[in-house]
C-alpha cells in the first residue's frame, strides 16, 4: 500500500516535470546576464576564472550568507551531538607501520595541494571551498590511518575558524569606508593571468578556505568522537 | 532516440531526483533515507549545471588568448553550484548527526518503531 502510494506520486511528479521540460530546450542557455558577466567580468573584476568573479565579487554577499549556514550547520552539529566527557575507553588499535608512514608522509601533501588550489582561486578552476574540503579530507586521513596524536586540538580550530570569517567581514566592511558599498574591490587589480590580480578577490577566497578547511575538520571530529 | 540524445543529461538528473524522493519514501531506516536525500541532492546540482549549458562550450576561465565570451558556457548556475555542494555536506552531516542522537535515545533506527515518527 505505501509503495503504490509511493511509487503514483513519484510517477505523477514525473510526467509534470515531462511537460515541463520541453520549454527549456538543452543546449541552448539564453541568459542575459551570462554576457554581462563574460565580457565585462575581467575588466570589472580582474578574475580570469569568471565563476570566481561571481562567486565572490558579484554575488559576494550571497557567499557571505553560504558561509553563515555551513558555519550554523557546524555549531547545530555540536550541540546535538554534545555530551559530557565519559572518558569513554575506546580500545585503540595501533596502525600498522606501512600505513602510519604512508599516512605520514602524504599529510603535508594534500595540504600543499589545497592551499594551491584556494591560492589560485581566481585563475584556475578552484577556490576557498574545494581547497577547503581538501584540506580537510587531509586531517580525515589522519583520524583514520595515523591516530597516535590524539586527535587535533578543537580550540586553535575554533580561533582559525573565528578569525578567518571576520577577515572576510572586515574587507568587505572596508569597502563600506573607501567607496560606498560593502564588498567593493578597492586594492589594484593588476594583470591578468597573475597571481597577484583581482583586488581583495584572492584575500576572500584565502579566508573561506581556511573557514571551510576548519569548519569541515569540526564535524569529523564531533562524529568521530560520539561514534 | 533523438530525444534520448537531447536530454539526456535532463534524464539522468530528474533520474537521481525521483529515485532518491522514491528512497526517502518507502524506506524505514534513517540512514538509507539521508542516503536518498544525498542522491536528491546531487540530482539538483546536476540539472542546475545542465541548464547553464552551451553546446560545444568552453568553461568559464579565460586562462589563453582567442576565446570567445560567446562560445563559453554560463558561469552563474556553476557558481550556485559550487556553494550548493558544500551546503548539502553540511546539512548531511547534521542529519547524520540526529540520526546518532535518535539512536541514542531509541536504540534503533527503523522508524516505524519510533514513535512519531510513523507515517
Amino acid at each position: 500500500m505505501r509503495k503504490a502510494v509511493s511509487f503514483i506520486l513519484v510517477v505523477i511528479i514525473a510526467i509534470g516535470i515531462g511537460f515541463s521540460l520541453q520549454e527549456v530546450p538543452f543546449g541552448k542557455t539564453k541568459s542575459e546576464v551570462r554576457k554581462y558577466y563574460l565580457e565585462k567580468g575581467i575588466e570589472q573584476t580582474g578574475a580570469t576564472n569568471i565563476v570566481t568573479s561571481v562567486v565572490v565579487s558579484y554575488r559576494g554577499f550571497d557567499t557571505l550568507g553560504e558561509v553563515t549556514v555551513l558555519f550554523i550547520a557546524a555549531i547545530g552539529l555540536s550541540a546535538v551531538l554534545y555530551r559530557k566527557e565519559e572518558r569513554l575507553k575506546k580500545e585503540v588499535r595501533k596502525s600498522s607501520l606501512i600505513l602510519y608512514t604512508g599516512c605520514r608522509f602524504l599529510f603535508p601533501l594534500i595540504i600543499l595541494f589545497g592551499a594551491y588550489i584556494f591560492i589560485h582561486g581566481h585563475l584556475t578552476p578552484g577556490g576557498g571551498f574545494q581547497g577547503g574540503a581538501v584540506i580537510a579530507s587531509a586531517f580525515l586521513l589522519t583520524m583514520l590511518g595515523c591516530w597516535r596524536w590524539g586527535g587535533i586540538n578543537r580550540n586553535r580550530f575554533k580561533i582559525t575558524e573565528s578569525l578567518s570569517g571576520l577577515i572576510f567581514v572586515v574587507v568587505g566592511l572596508l569597502g563600506l569606508l573607501y567607496g560606498g558599498y560593502f564588498l567593493l574591490n578597492y586594492l589594484p587589480k593588476g594583470m591578468p593571468n597573475e597571481l597577484f590580480s583581482a583586488g581583495i578577490i584572492p584575500i576572500i577566497y584565502i579566508a573561506i578556505g581556511f573557514k571551510v578547511g576548519s569548519e569541515i575538520t569540526g564535524i569529523i571530529d564531533n562524529m568521530t568522537r560520539s561514534g | 532516440m533523438e530525444f534520448i540524445q537531447n536530454y539526456l543529461y535532463y534524464i539522468a538528473s530528474f533520474g537521481l531526483i525521483l529515485i532518491g524522493l522514491y528512497i526517502i519514501l518507502i524506506k524505514r531506516n534513517l540512514i538509507k533515507m539521508i542516503i536518498g536525500l544525498s542522491i536528491m541532492d546531487t540530482g539538483v546540482n546536476i540539472l542546475l549545471i545542465s541548464m547553464g549549458y552551451l553546446s560545444g562550450g568552453t568553461a568559464p576561465i579565460f586562462s589563453r588568448e582567442n576565446l570567445l565570451p560567446s562560445r563559453m558556457v554560463d558561469p552563474v548556475p556553476q557558481a550556485l553550484v559550487l556553494t550548493a555542494i558544500v551546503i548539502g555536506v553540511a546539512i548531511i552531516a547534521l542529519a547524520l548527526s540526529l540520526a546518532i542522537v535518535l539512536y541514542r535515545h531509541y536504540g534503533t533506527l527503523n522508524i516505524r518503531k519510533i514513535r512519531g515518527l510513523r507515517w
